[in-house]
């Protein structure tokens, strides 16, 4: 077997000493690429953001930013990065360092103060700026309130949603943002993503007896699952880096799933739509392009750009977590999932899915190859999650609705609800009472009191479990507002 | 106008610039304490053994397993410190405690080769505690009777014949939120020892020369043999003015033991558990208003939460009695100050230092107070600022310079806002939105500049200028992101008339400049500029003559601009290099000391009276958010700022400063949420926020989406380096402006003239509570009863009488 390397700012270095666990962000600080900074170690501040080179949706590459506190830089074996001292380049005469556009914009403008925070965004603000599909917005664009958060240049601010400044409160650095133009033709980076990606490599590396794998096919894959229990699955690494940074976990095998082939693909058939289990949030987002409004409404709210780079549904419904967002919105959506191991595939709906706290129907040996939506969707939809902060916070509650509702009468509801109960649940008391009844102010305010009552929430450090409760009922109270104020404009 | 504050002709002081470092900054190039670590060859790595309990006396400590574990080199416990073992400056902080005080309190440090050893060596070391009683929140303390620290009363005029001339007496209670700091770069020290056995401390800290002083009375040597060096952190907000200290001392003592270096670096649950936050207050309040609403009589009670030892406690908690002024004259006031002692972490200083505390408690009142005498929060809020030229003076007996800003400020701001017209469009907004509602407030500011503790207000620097005409600066102010280091190159450049990129600055050391203050206070440019622009002025002075000679007129008519001096009537010209090549051969001496003290500071602590700071600086801010009546959730959708920062020595800088100190200020106030087990359960006293995850600071999502900042206009400040005024703290507190737009925006919900009590941090959740009283309010009773209370909390507010007197 070749052994594990990386590319780093266009040098390969080989991986090793690194522990199996070693992350992106400790590899590159030991080999004395400091400017890539530990803030958290979770993935929440993007302190540690670095560029990785992904299989594009518009071009063949596309430079994607993810959290390097997450990452085992065994993941990235065979891989190519790019960190903020990357960006910078040499002058011809090599005495001076030129700033990358990016870099610029930020230094002149005061986006940085104390600077700790200052190479994430460099590097989550150049992944913004090679997306293939930013365009300028057209001069005589007339700008309303939501586009404080999409530039003229089309850049768009939730892209630096994982990124924390303790200094400046972000005006600067959404000047820089909003200030950047294109890529020229002679930027190696941009040239880059006319190129493939890497391909994903067979990795094994052993380190202290621990092993790190990645194996090319799914069937292959799912024999290292039915022969050792002990192994821990990851794709982006979005939960498992933070068990290990955050409660030290480590383990004896872990084995990436992120690129196997047969758990990357997308199909809308007539019946239903079917989303690989491992392609990223990101992915999904680009690839569906509002074909699942519920989706829709959900990207935006799920996590930041850096993590959803990473994350995937498989992971999400993986871990089982009661808060995860997107089992409220599948929930409602009547999704199944696909589960595989060596003996074949079963699809069991998600509703049955969730057994515990974090516990599942998922056998040892299973794997989630896919998530399926079955198709017509219900066509009145809306993701309510419900935080402190308005993007990139874990919710005290989610609440998802689709609703069919036809001559005024609601034929079909499903509702389904996150953070209330031990498990992702759906509202079936709430969505007995409203099918069949008229889609009146009258008919939700009673059907609210009903939902109120569903699951049992708690009280935490996120919210009061009476929050909770009123955010149920308030939750249906505002859907029927959106959608008969959307009726009247 | 005085020497120091006057500008020369083409002064580099003035000019926007960007962070001296940006370049740096972006590249990733910019060196922080822990990135020396890959620099330096064998370095060990210290992990803190932190224990799960709030309160016990320890009776075990057993660190043989640890020594078991591979890679674990040394246990670091009370019995090797050769000096002192206590890590503050009130001497109740013991380095190595033999009473754990608080959830997480690192009782020994691990040496381990890796970070790895060292964390499962502190993992595998015994604690065994005899538990004791744990006092955890304010009302605990309260309840308790358990104080520490100083009592302060302030009082001002006649307390009780105020009361009785007063219309309206309202009473109030009111208990808000600490604050994390959240500084990106956790606290970090690199220790090494040379070879005479001195040691050698790189530390992420606001105050190097109290590293220094803290390292060698652990140690238990003289200070000379300890120096403190500090390139710059990654944010310090006042969390390391107090709290690098012992930390530092933990890695100089490693060192020493084991001639090896010594990194630590906490990680950030580990900082969040074990480091002092802005100190949360409780605060009852009598207040009394004449038939127009002018404050009669004010009667307070602050409570600080000062955790488990002292540390800044008393200052911070004077700051906030010297502030409960506001911009609002107080005839007659009676207010004292407690510090509770507490079974959590040791908070400290924070971004205003009390300040914010203390103006926070009459914004409040006065939030609470405008619906119940009937008068819109702004005209009550007008009414009651100091006037000038009416011998008015603040509760602590001092007069109240430019008293004519506050208004002047808030003038501006309403126009620069066009707030009258934007309140009529809200109205007619809220007319029509049933489920949505925006409000627009104003809010101002007053604060004072200087250290309370006289002596603090000093500063020192030391210019050297080579041979070919180079000049390397250093001061004792450490940079943390706030531009002071851009500021003093500024300042240098302007004094000696030079270009500015014949300025270098070296890092901070306590070998360059002794006895420094902390950079706290917003003192950094003031006092460092001063000793800066005091050494420069010397060597100005020297160079002038050198420059007079070979030009041939007298000193007092050269100048030194754009790096080429000339004297008046006279055609010749001496370029700088030239000037400084000639000075070195006339054996001039081209280095100098500088030195600077705040003139005119007069403070008695005992009877709490006296003239602490040197001015004011004032500010007024506009903000406008919008409330979703379904859940409280908001927007921030505008904000317009006018604050006075003097002349600015460097505009790009200070606006820099006003906007990320209202964002931070505005965290506290709505977002960030400390939030501790209160339960008897097993995880009494530990802190449930410890995380990036659960701590949610203000991100993109809370930045206003319209932000104008304007400096005012010709403010130069006397007595000043160049004019200017200090900026770090004040523009935080323009962020009650956000808070009280939410506590209008909830009454809204309500009928008209609804008094709402808001919690602080005002969440979604507190918003949406506060929604909800004001709904239920019953229009005839004028005056929300108390809101529905969020989980874990203790009673925020309790019943408020509206009396006739």
């Amino acid at each position: 077997m070749v052994r594990a390397q990386i590319t780093v700012n266009g040098h390969v270095a080989p991986i090793t000493p690194a522990a199996a666990h070693t992350t992106v962000l400790d590899f590159l600080r030991e080999r004395g690429l400091t400017g890539t900074k530990e803030g958290c170690a979770e993935g929440e501040c993007g302190a540690c953001s670095v560029l990785v080179a992904r299989p594009g949706v518009v071009k063949p590459t596309d430079w994607v930013a993810v959290n390097a506190c997450l990452v085992p830089v065994a993941a990235l074996d065979g891989q190519e990065v790019v960190t903020a001292e990357g960006l910078a380049a040499a002058d011809e005469s090599g005495a001076a360092t030129v700033l990358h556009p990016v870099q610029e914009e930020m230094a002149v403008r005061g986006g940085s103060q104390c600077g700790y925070c200052t190479p994430g965004f460099i590097c989550s603000m150049a992944a913004e700026y090679y997306r293939p599909d930013r365009c300028a917005r057209p001069e005589n664009d007339s700008a309303d309130s939501a586009d404080a958060e999409q530039g003229p240049n089309g850049f768009d601010l939730h892209s630096l949603s994982g990124n924390l400044c303790r200094c400046t409160g972000y005006r600067p650095i959404r000047d820089a943002a909003f200030a950047v133009g294109m890529p020229g033709g002679t930027d190696p980076l941009a040239q880059r993503r006319e190129q493939p990606a890497p391909v994903p490599v067979a990795t094994e590396y052993t380190q202290d007896d621990r092993v790190f794998l990645r194996r090319r096919t799914l069937a292959e894959t799912l024999q290292v699952l039915r022969d050792r229990p002990d192994v821990v699955v990851v794709a982006g690494s979005t939960d498992w880096g933070v068990e290990v940074n955050i409660k030290s976990r480590r383990a004896n095998c872990v084995i990436a799933v992120d690129r196997l082939p047969e758990l990357r693909e997308l199909r809308v058939d007539a019946d239903y739509v079917e989303i690989g289990a491992a392609l990223t949030l990101t992915e999904i987002e680009r690839h569906l392009d509002g074909e699942v409004p519920l989706l829709t409404q959900l990207f935006p709210q799920f996590a930041s750009r850096l993590i959803r780079n990473g994350a995937t549904l498989g992971g999400n419904l993986g871990t089982g977590s009661p808060i995860g967002d997107s089992p409220p919105a599948l929930l409602a959506l009547e999704a199944s999932v696909v589960l595989a191991d060596t003996t074949g595939e079963r699809v069991v709906p998600l509703a049955d899915y969730f057994t515990g706290y974090r516990q599942t129907v998922r056998r040892q040996g299973e794997l989630i190859r896919a998530v399926r939506i079955p198709r017509p969707l219900s066509p009145v939809v809306a993701f309510h999650k419900i935080a402190k902060r308005r993007f990139d916070d874990i919710s005290s509650v989610a609440i998802a609705f689709a609703l069919d509702v036809e001559g005024g009468i609601v034929r079909k509801a499903r509702i389904g609800l996150g953070g209330v109960a031990a498990t992702p649940v759906r509202a079936v008391r709430t969505e007995a009472a409203l099918e069949g009844q008229d889609w009146t102010e009258e008919t939700v305010r009673s059907v609210a009191t009903v939902l109120s009552t569903e699951g049992t929430p708690m009280d935490d450090h996120r919210a009061s479990a009476g929050y909770r409760s009123a955010m149920l009922g308030q939750s249906l109270l505002k859907l029927y507002a959106q959608t008969t104020e959307a009726v009247r404009s | 106008m005085s020497q120091l504050s006057q500008r020369p002709e083409k002064p580099v002081v003035g000019i926007p610039l960007p962070h001296e470092s940006a370049s740096l900054h972006v590249t990733g190039g910019a060196l922080y304490t822990d990135d020396l670590v890959q620099r330096t060859k064998d370095v060990l790595h210290a992990y803190p053994v932190q224990v799960a309990q709030a309160h016990g006396r320890i009776t075990a400590l057993r660190t043989g397993p640890a020594l078991q574990v591979p890679g674990v080199v040394r246990v670091l416990t009370a019995a090797d410190v050769p000096g002192v073992n206590d890590a503050g400056m009130k001497h109740d902080e013991p380095l190595f405690p033999d009473e754990v005080m608080f959830h997480g309190h690192a009782v020994a440090w691990v040496l381990g080769e890796s970070l790895e050893a060292a964390r499962l060596g502190a993992a595998a070391v015994e604690v065994e505690l005899d538990e004791l009683p744990s006092l955890i929140t304010l009302q605990d303390a309260i309840a308790a009777d358990s104080y520490h620290g100083a009592t302060p009363l302030m009082v001002q005029g006649d307390v009780e014949a105020g009361f009785a001339d007063a219309t309206h007496v309202l009473t109030g209670e009111f208990q808000f939120s600490g604050q994390e700091h959240f500084y990106l770069e956790t606290h970090a020290a690199l220790a090494q020892i040379d070879e005479n056995g001195q040691v050698f401390i790189q530390s992420s800290t606001q105050h190097p020369s109290e590293t220094q002083e803290i390292v060698a009375h652990v140690l238990g040597v003289a200070s000379h043999e300890v120096t403190v060096q500090c390139l710059r952190m990654g944010g310090g907000f006042g969390g390391k003015e107090m709290q690098p200290h012992g930390f530092a001392a933990i890695a100089a003592l490693g060192a020493k033991l084991t001639g090896r270096p010594v990194r630590f670096r906490l990680n950030r649950t580990q900082d969040l558990t074990m480091s002092g936050k802005r100190h949360g207050f409780h605060s009852t309040w009598k207040v009394g208003f004449d038939a127009d609403g002018r404050i009669q009589a004010l009667d307070a009670t602050l409570t600080a939460d000062g955790g488990w030892s002292l540390d800044l406690s008393e200052p911070v908690l004077a700051r906030a009695l010297c502030h409960i002024d506001n911009t609002y004259w107080i005839p007659n006031a009676r207010v004292a100050g407690r510090i509770a002692k507490t079974n959590t972490v040791s908070n400290t200083a924070f971004r205003g230092f009390g300040g914010p505390q203390g103006m926070l408690v009459i914004e409040d009142i006065l939030g609470r107070a405008a619906p119940q005498l009937g008068l819109d929060p702004m005209e009550l809020r007008e009414r009651n600022f100091y006037q000038p030229g009416q011998g008015q003076t603040t509760p602590y007996g001092q007069p109240v310079p430019q008293a004519e800003r506050i208004s002047a400020v808030w003038q501006q701001v309403q126009r620069e806002a066009d707030v009258a017209v934007r309140q009529r469009e809200i109205a007619v907004f809220n007319a029509t939105h049933p489920n949505t509602k925006r409000a627009l407030a104003l809010t101002g500011i007053k604060f004072g500049i200087s250290f309370n503790l006289t002596a603090f207000n000093q500063g020192g620097a030391l210019v050297l200028i080579y041979k070919d005409g180079s000049v390397l600066i250093n001061h004792g102010g450490t940079e943390m992101g706030q531009g002071l280091h851009t500021k003093m190159l500024q300042v240098a450049a302007t004094t000696l008339g030079i270009p500015l990129q014949r300025v270098r600055l070296a890092p901070t050391r306590t070998d360059k400049v002794p006895n420094t203050s902390a950079t706290a206070a917003s003192s950094g440019a003031d006092l460092n500029g001063g000793a800066i622009k005091h050494a420069c002025d010397q060597l100005r002075e020297r160079l002038l003559q050198v420059a007079a000679t070979q030009l041939g007129a007298p000193a007092s008519d050269v100048r030194i601009t754009d790096g080429i001096a000339r004297a008046l009537g006279v055609d010749g010209e001496l370029d700088w290099d030239t000037l400084v090549r000639t000075a070195y051969f006339q054996r001039v001496q081209l280095s100098a000391a500088g030195f600077y003290r705040t003139e005119g500071l007069y403070w008695d602590a005992q009877s709490f009276r006296g003239s602490p700071f040197k001015y004011f600086a004032y500010g007024a801010a506009a903000a406008e958010v919008e409330v979703d009546g379904f859940t409280g959730a908001y927007r921030t959708r505008r904000v317009d700022i006018v604050h006075d920062v003097g002349d600015s020595l460097s505009p790009m800088i200070d606006i820099g400063q006003i906007e990320g100190g209202f964002v931070q200020g505005a965290g506290w106030l709505t977002l960030e949420d400390l939030r501790w087990d209160v339960s008897d359960g097993p995880h009494r006293g530990r802190l449930l926020t410890q995380a990036a995850s659960t701590y949610k600071l203000p991100s993109f999502s809370e930045m206003p989406e319209e932000f104008n900042v304007t400096l005012l206009e010709n403010a130069t400040e006397e007595g000043v380096v160049y004019g200017s005024k200090a900026v770090g703290e004040p523009p935080l507190m323009l962020a009650f402006s956000v808070r009280e737009a939410l506590r209008q925006a909830a009454a809204a919900f309500g009928p008209s003239g609804v008094s709402v009590e808001l919690s602080s941090p005002a969440t979604p959740e507190a918003v949406y509570w506060a929604i909800e009283t004001a709904r239920r309010a019953d229009t005839a009773h004028n005056g929300a009863a108390a809101g529905r209370q969020s989980a874990g909390r203790g009673p925020r507010a309790d019943t408020e009488e509206l009396s006739s007197a």
